[in-house]
């Protein structure tokens, strides 16, 4: 194996998986996968509608002690076939961009009942756009039930409309304030707690109907904020379109796209993102209006993003390289992945908080969590004890595994010891 | 290559659970436990030593006067001496740590066979392993023991008595008997010595270098547990296995073969001190296995293998590397013990085998179909089945008391 191609695989991908061939172009090989539909979206899975469904199903049976929760139900399902394709997928660098965009759009389980729509909303508002616009993506996260949920929207109205002067509701600005803050302009750009609250009445009204059918995203006239609002110098009328117009512009702001590329990049290439490397992320995106297509390629064609991998894996890339290294036959009882990234410190669509999972090494070199990661590779290997560490370890990282660990796997008194000193070695926690 | 090994019924995990006494935070390390049935009221126990345990150190032939000059920091005191060897008749010697074995060869009942060897002259650990448990010098569907269970007449072959302590069956019992696979819901922790490794590892890493070393010394490890010198920290594992082994085996119901094992004997570097840990641990577990089994002590064999030995000569980290001849230790009440069985081979110039090992001059299969032959009444055709292409390691004969 090349090195550009082992990059290609880990700093890029999910890690090799088994012995599955290798691309002979990595660059076209990652530019190929962005090419076409997301193929994730032909396996059929539960919508934003079976999961509200489910919603106002446990709402009513909450008194009830007997039967599963349908939330819960529907949850499990979803994240077994998730975790299934992130295990198996083919196209690993798009899969490693929707995890990047749901995690930049994090929706977290922290709120009981987004549980019912966390995956569709990846399914529906974060895969048809990864590669496509950013502004498109932005509009389909605001709109879309979970993160309505999640950041409080739907309890949001505003003070002077027909609902808040009657039922004494008011504002909420929490998806107005992360909206600016995370997903878009961030601080950056200079805005005041003014245009937060303004951002925030553009948006009362957007909405969640749980309890009649059709259930979904509804535009609540009766709790839009009348008049004019003023957001970053610009001035927006009431309804429904002068939200979306807000969302096209702030999606297309210099500062948004800065926030972007930085991301991009520190996801990608490194902890501190090259300066260089950023700036061109950058243009692309100013050039092409937000094309995420463009920019993801562009990562893919910075000479930074081809130097020796210093980041360090996530628990979850990391869980997930080991399980794709060994390839375990289906005949084998798979392991509960879900327990396995809580076990190790990042259970799946729980980020504790609304800007999401840490993007850093320090953030997750912690040293009970290193060793927790030795601890279960240990034990891991205790179930794969019959494979060829040398094997194993050669077909996953190739030129990448140094010959400190593959002394020390020789010298290992047991084959299980030397899986675990493979699966434990400091390249092997690099991506 | 994976073999899936059986679920048991849950039903029957409570009452094994009950029998091996082990609580559910036990952590098992590198020591395991597997059982098969067999017919009759004779036992069978075989401990692998994974690893390759230096057989010079574990029954040390003190009376070889070249010893001393090939490997100075390895030596111990002579017996008598504080802290001495053991003595075995004159010429050679117990390490210390195996004072259990000691009284057990006072006693008649312990036989160490020095400078023994599998058929194979490789010296990478997992193909010496795989070899030593399929009982040939390639693979195969089945192992050894498994064998010798599958040829027994009237095995009944129930899987209520057969089943494994660990993630995984041993190679040795893999194969067409049944025998299932019992994991303690616990989160395994390695050994010392291998996040010792594992630190060595990290320690140039900017990142996780500093996680590693800090996390260990959270954890309690001091620099002197990851040098060695420390006793390994789940150092009751094996000897627990062992006392719930003999009393499983001890029930009239129970099994009859058991294969154990316990790692920590791959002692590349500060051997004299990384030794004494996994040696007491063997001595006190072969102790609890005998008062385990009580009365049936004097149907038991109990065969002590390891893959290969190490060289003579010390390396230049104050341990060994990987050789070929060790030694193996048949113990039991009905053992004819209290003397060392060899052809010692000598430990002068020439005498080494590729001038770095000790030159095997018994045959590890031999040794075993002799004590399967005497003790199982397996015959020719059975033992050729056991240890296929073994025609000339012929079985030894009188290692069991008539």
């Amino acid at each position: 194996m090349e090195t550009r191609t082992a990059h290609a695989l880990i700093r890029f991908g999910l890690g090799r998986k088994g012995a599955e061939p290798l691309p002979a172009d990595p660059q076209a090989w990652l530019a190929q996968q962005l090419e076409g539909p997301d193929p994730a979206l032909r396996v059929a899975g539960a919508t934003t509608e079976d999961g509200l469904l489910a919603i106002r199903e446990q709402r009513a049976r909450r008194q009830e002690k007997e039967g599963a929760n349908p939330v819960r139900v529907l949850y499990r399902a979803e994240q077994a076939k998730y975790v299934a394709n992130l295990l198996s997928t083919d196209v690993p660098f798009r899969e490693r961009l929707v995890t990047f965009w749901a995690n930049h759009f994090t929706v977290s389980l922290k709120r009981g009942e987004c549980a019912a729509t966390a995956h569709a909303f990846i399914r529906e508002a974060i895969r048809p756009h990864v590669t496509g616009r950013f502004g498109d993506m932005v509009l389909a996260v605001m709109r879309h039930p979970a993160m309505l949920m999640y950041l409080d929207n739907a309890a949001s109205f505003g003070p002077d409309s027909y609902v808040g002067t009657r039922q004494r509701k008011g504002l909420n600005e929490n998806l107005a304030r992360e909206c600016l803050e995370l997903h878009t302009v961030t601080p950056a750009s200079g805005y005041t707690q003014a245009d937060v609250t303004a951002f925030a009445k553009v948006i009362t009204g957007w909405s969640i109907e749980i309890g009649k059918d059709p259930v979904g995203y509804v535009y609540r006239r009766f709790a839009q904020q009348p008049g004019d609002k003023v957001v970053m110098g610009r001035t927006y009328g009431e309804g429904e379109q002068a939200g979306v117009a807000l969302l096209a512009w702030l999606s297309q702001h210099p500062s948004t796209y800065r926030n972007l590329a930085t991301k991009l990049v520190r996801h990608f290439v490194a902890d501190t993102p090259p300066e260089g490397a950023v700036r061109r992320v950058e243009a692309v995106l100013a050039r092409t209006g937000g094309d995420l297509k463009a920019a993801s390629l562009e990562i893919t064609r910075l000479p930074e993003a081809w130097t020796p991998l210093t980041k360090l894996r996530s628990p979850n890339d990391y869980i997930l390289a080991v399980l794709r290294a060994v390839d375990l036959p289906a005949d084998k009882r798979p392991p509960d992945v879900p327990g396995l990234m809580a076990g190790l410190g990042q259970p799946l669509l729980t980020a504790p908080l609304p800007n999401g999972w840490p993007d850093t090494a320090t953030e997750w070199a912690g040293s009970e969590a290193m060793l927790r990661r030795i601890d279960w590779a240990y034990g891991f290997t205790g179930r794969v004890a019959a494979l060829d560490p040398d094997e194993v370890g050669r077909l996953a990282l190739g030129p990448l595994l140094s010959q400190a660990t593959l002394t020390q796997m020789q010298r290992a008194g047991s084959r299980r010891d030397a899986m675990t000193l493979l699966l434990a070695s400091p390249e092997f926690q690099r991506r | 290559m994976i073999h899936s090994s059986m679920r048991l019924p849950s039903l029957a995990l409570s009452r094994r659970q009950a029998l091996l006494g082990l609580a559910t935070s036990f952590t098992l390390g590198r020591a395991s436990l597997a059982l098969a049935a067999a017919p009759g009221d004779r036992r069978f126990v075989v401990v692998i030593l994974r690893g390759a345990l230096d057989g010079l150190s574990a029954v040390v032939p003190y009376g070889d006067k070249a010893l001393a000059a090939l490997r100075p920091e390895l030596m111990m005191g002579q017996p008598g001496a504080a802290e001495g060897l053991l003595d075995l008749g004159g010429f050679y010697g117990l390490h210390p740590a195996l004072s259990g074995l000691h009284a057990m060869y006072a006693a008649g009942e312990l036989l160490p066979v020095h400078a023994v060897a599998g058929p194979y002259r490789i010296r990478s650990h997992f193909e010496a392993q795989d070899y030593l448990e399929y009982g040939a010098d390639h693979a195969m569907s089945s192992g050894w023991l498994n064998r010798v269970a599958a040829l027994m007449p009237q095995t009944k072959g129930t899987t209520d008595t057969a089943f494994s302590v660990g993630a995984v069956v041993p190679l040795l019992l893999r194969g067409p008997q049944p025998v299932g696979s019992w994991l303690p819901k616990t989160f395994a922790q390695p050994e010392p010595d291998l996040y010792a490794r594992l630190a060595a590892l990290h320690r140039s890493d900017p990142v996780t270098g500093p996680a590693v070393a800090e996390g260990l010394k959270e954890r309690g490890f001091s620099k002197a547990t990851l040098a060695g010198s420390d006793e390994p920290a789940n150092k009751y594992a094996f000897q627990a296995l062992c006392s719930s082994a003999g009393k499983l085996l001890a029930a009239k119901d129970g099994p009859r073969l058991a294969a154990l094992e316990i790692g920590g004997w791959d002692t590349h570097a500060g051997q004299k001190n990384r030794l004494a840990g996994p040696l007491k641990q063997l001595d006190e577990g072969m102790v609890a296995l005998k008062t385990a089994l009580g009365d049936q002590w004097g149907k038991t064999v109990v065969l002590v293998m390891t893959e290969f030995g190490r060289t003579v000569h010390a390396n230049g980290t104050g341990g060994t590397d990987h050789g070929t001849g060790s030694v193996a230790f048949v113990l039991g009440g009905g053992v004819a013990g209290g003397r060392v069985q060899a052809n010692w081979p000598g430990l002068g110039p020439g005498n080494l085998f590729e001038n770095r090992d000790l030159q095997p001059t018994a045959d590890l299969r031999a040794v075993t179909k002799g004590l399967l032959a005497q003790h199982f009444g397996l015959d020719q055709a059975a033992l050729a089945r056991v240890f296929p292409e073994s025609e000339r390691a012929a079985g030894v004969s009188g290692l069991l008391r008539a």
